[in-house]
């Protein structure tokens, strides 16, 4: 970041650049705050989550009039990024970086069991038979670990069945549809039906990850941002690697990435959009990527941060994006996505159908949506 | 009562009130004024970036039908029903035991006292590690043995338990402290004379010590009582606790207790009206369990103690349990 601001610095001489970091934990509370006393920082990070409780309220500044009279590409950064920060037809940030989902697993495990390797030409009914051939209740081992997890699963999953978590005009749930539903069930099946995942008990008990860098399941889905905690791991650093998202009825991947953002009531917003044009440009881009821990959002500047690692196959993220949906986001996201989790809970451990969680999540978000408006 | 109580000259009071002015600032400004703004907010709704609209009375209609709230309600009683007076016990029990003169005195103490400096967090993570149901100690020492240990964090029907043997392991040592300065303001004189009729120790125990012993025991009901019922760390910590923020855990619905649905309802959804709603109730309930206990408190009290209790009382929802142990000094 300050070699970002000292590059900055060069072609804008006059603008000053203070940066202040903050630890991940405490920067959500502290924004809300802020935006709650008009202390918002000039340029700021923001998520998806929370893009539009912030825009729809105000607290941004929209940008697509400078966008279009400075002529800045769009098309530089992925769609489903671009539309993430979109609200009401009007551009709010420029994307910074990108994460997507893939497939992890452990070539160790493949190769004792004489499985071969997931790739492209996997879809669901491959993973299902490998997940078999893979666990070994004996010897304590699971295929594949079903984790309760959004972004890393079911926001894909539900995709790639032809269905939909939100829907675009976000005013109804996607949860209630068959095609949802069907999604959830074959995922939920892997620990109650075919026994290839440990129990959602067993996995809050020990976090699915650990599970999976400590050998006892053999595949894990999770982001690109865990790359390099992978490659730092003694015992995963050279037994594991990562394929693309197996196939549904058709291809699809949750993509999801922070954005630089103005604040509505910024003091310098032409300044500010300098700096937000600039943080957006290829040049800042090319600075990011050889850090290795995130994915410049900027297109053809992925390739440092895939060189950092070369012992995994870090090109399937980006393969990913040719076909990723947007993160489901609403105006008051954490409101539904709690019921979700809390709902999806009972049915991962068995105690009610997924159906009726699915239907009875639907029911309550749509409700939420309905106060949103 | 002393007549010389009401000659204070107004020089002395003025001195008297400065001297306690920067605690009671910091109780009105830290304990009632949040109080009496969490009572505002009971009539709120509230949306994001912390404005509010008044609802008047729809927070208080919505409790009479939260299925959640009779749950937390239900595990928040067993939870202090069982934990309270074995708690109880158990530290009267330790507390006479190291009221004596046995050798290595001080480090028994030290041990028994050795959970309550320690964090609650870390507690509750040492635990979790010995709970796991796949790797954990205790179920792998009951493998040793061929027996196969249940899932003591995650089955909905043991979590719970699981959760009040900790309570109770780490709360005996505060309480411990509490029975035996109550124990060394006995009279020696009592158990003298009772040696010289000849009383066995277990006599001298239950009319002697006992007896003698009934406003602390009175005293660590209250405060244990409060602590109950406002039971959150280890409950957040032990069965919730996941990367996730929100509860991915099978036994939620016994764990969940009062407190915890407070924060569920005020954090993750942000509905925090309905919250301090639920936390007024919370009051409430407090104030009236702490008013019985101080109406069946008959015997060997004095109004001071009564003034603590009722200062105690009041200052329930703001404070954690660690707090009261401080003050009461």
């Amino acid at each position: 970041m300050e070699q970002i601001v000292s590059k900055f610095k060069e072609t804008h001489p006059n603008i000053d650049v203070k940066v202040e970091l903050t630890p991940n934990k405490q920067y959500w509370s502290k924004m809300e705050t802020a935006a709650a006393g008009d202390q918002l920082p000039d340029v700021f990070w923001m998520n998806g989550p929370r893009i539009v409780k912030f825009a729809a309220n105000g607290q941004l500044l929209p940008i697509s009039d400078q966008i279009k009279a400075d002529k800045v590409d769009m098309s530089n950064y992925p769609e489903a990024l671009v539309k993430l920060y979109t609200v009401n037809g009007k551009n709010y940030g420029i994307p910074k970086d990108y994460d997507t989902i893939g497939l992890w697993y452990n070539k160790k495990m493949f190769d004792e069991a004489g499985v071969k390797y997931p790739d492209e030409s996997w879809d669901w009914n491959a993973l299902l038979d490998a997940a078999k051939k893979l666990t070994n209740p004996a010897k304590g081992v699971w295929g594949i670990a079903a984790a309760l997890d959004s972004q890393g699963v079911y926001y894909n999953m539900i995709p790639q069945n032809g269905g939909y978590v939100i829907s675009d005009d976000k005013k109804t749930s996607g949860y209630d549809k068959p095609e949802a539903i069907e999604a959830l069930k074959f995922w939920t099946d892997l620990i109650t039906v075919y026994k290839v995942s440990p129990t959602q008990a067993q996995m809050t008990d020990t976090e699915p990850m650990q599970l999976f860098t400590s050998g006892k399941v053999a595949m894990y889905f999770d982001g690109s941002w865990d790359a390099i905690e992978y490659s730092k791991n003694e015992y995963t650093k050279d037994k594991v690697n990562v394929a693309v998202w197996p196939q549904g009825k058709k291809r699809a991947a949750v993509i999801h990435g922070l954005a630089n953002v103005i604040a509505a009531k910024t003091k310098h917003p032409k300044e500010a959009w300098e700096f937000v044009k600039f943080l957006g440009s290829k040049e800042a881009a090319d600075i990011q990527a050889k850090t290795g821990t995130v994915i410049p959002a900027y297109k053809g500047t992925e390739s440092a941060w895939v060189n950092s690692m070369p012992n995994f196959n870090l090109k399937a993220f980006i393969d990913m994006v040719a076909y990723s949906v947007p993160y489901p986001v609403s105006k008051d996201t954490s409101k539904w996505t709690t019921v979700e989790t809390e709902q999806f809970t009972k049915a991962w451990s068995g105690q009610i159908k997924i159906e009726d969680a699915a239907k009875e999540v639907a029911k309550q978000m749509n409700g939420f949506l309905a106060q949103e408006q | 009562m002393d007549k010389r109580r009401y000659r204070y000259d107004k020089n002395e009071l003025f001195w008297a009130y400065l001297m306690i002015a920067p605690t009671m600032l910091g109780l009105a400004l830290f304990y009632v004024w949040p109080v009496l703004q969490t009572f505002f907010y009971t009539f709120t709704k509230w949306g994001a970036f912390n404005n509010y609209q008044l609802t008047g009375f729809d927070n208080y209609k919505h409790l009479l039908t939260d299925q959640n709230l009779l749950k937390a309600f239900r595990n928040t009683f067993l939870f202090i029903a069982l934990s309270v007076p074995i708690s109880i016990f158990l530290s009267i029990v330790v507390a006479v035991l190291l009221n004596q003169k046995v050798r290595g005195l001080s480090v028994y103490r030290t041990i028994y006292y050795l959970p309550v400096v320690t964090m609650p967090a870390a507690i509750a993570m040492v635990w979790k590690w010995l709970y796991n149901a796949d790797y954990g100690l205790i179920n792998y020492l009951l493998s040793l043995v061929h027996i196969r240990g249940p899932q003591w964090l995650t089955d909905p029907r043991i979590a719970m338990y699981s959760v009040i043997v900790v309570a109770i392991w780490s709360s005996i040592g505060s309480n411990m402290i509490i029975f035996l300065s109550g124990l060394q303001g006995i009279s020696s004189t009592y158990y003298e004379a009772a040696s010289i009729d000849g009383a066995s120790p277990l006599r001298k125990f239950w009319m002697i010590t006992l007896p003698l012993l009934t406003p602390t025991v009175f005293f660590v009901a209250v405060v244990s009582l409060i602590g109950g019922f406002q039971v959150f760390d280890l409950i957040f910590m032990m069965v919730v606790g996941s990367s996730a923020g929100t509860a991915t855990t099978p036994a939620i619905d016994t764990t969940q207790t009062v407190v915890y649905l407070f924060y569920r309802y005020a954090f993750m959804l942000n509905n925090k009206g309905y919250a301090a709603t639920v936390a007024m109730v919370l009051f409430v309930i407090i104030l009236a369990v702490t008013y019985v206990q101080m109406k069946l408190q008959k015997n060997g009290f004095t109004t001071n103690r009564r003034l603590v209790g009722w200062l105690l009382a009041l200052m329930a929802p703001g404070a954690g349990r660690r707090h009261y142990s401080f003050t009461s000094f």
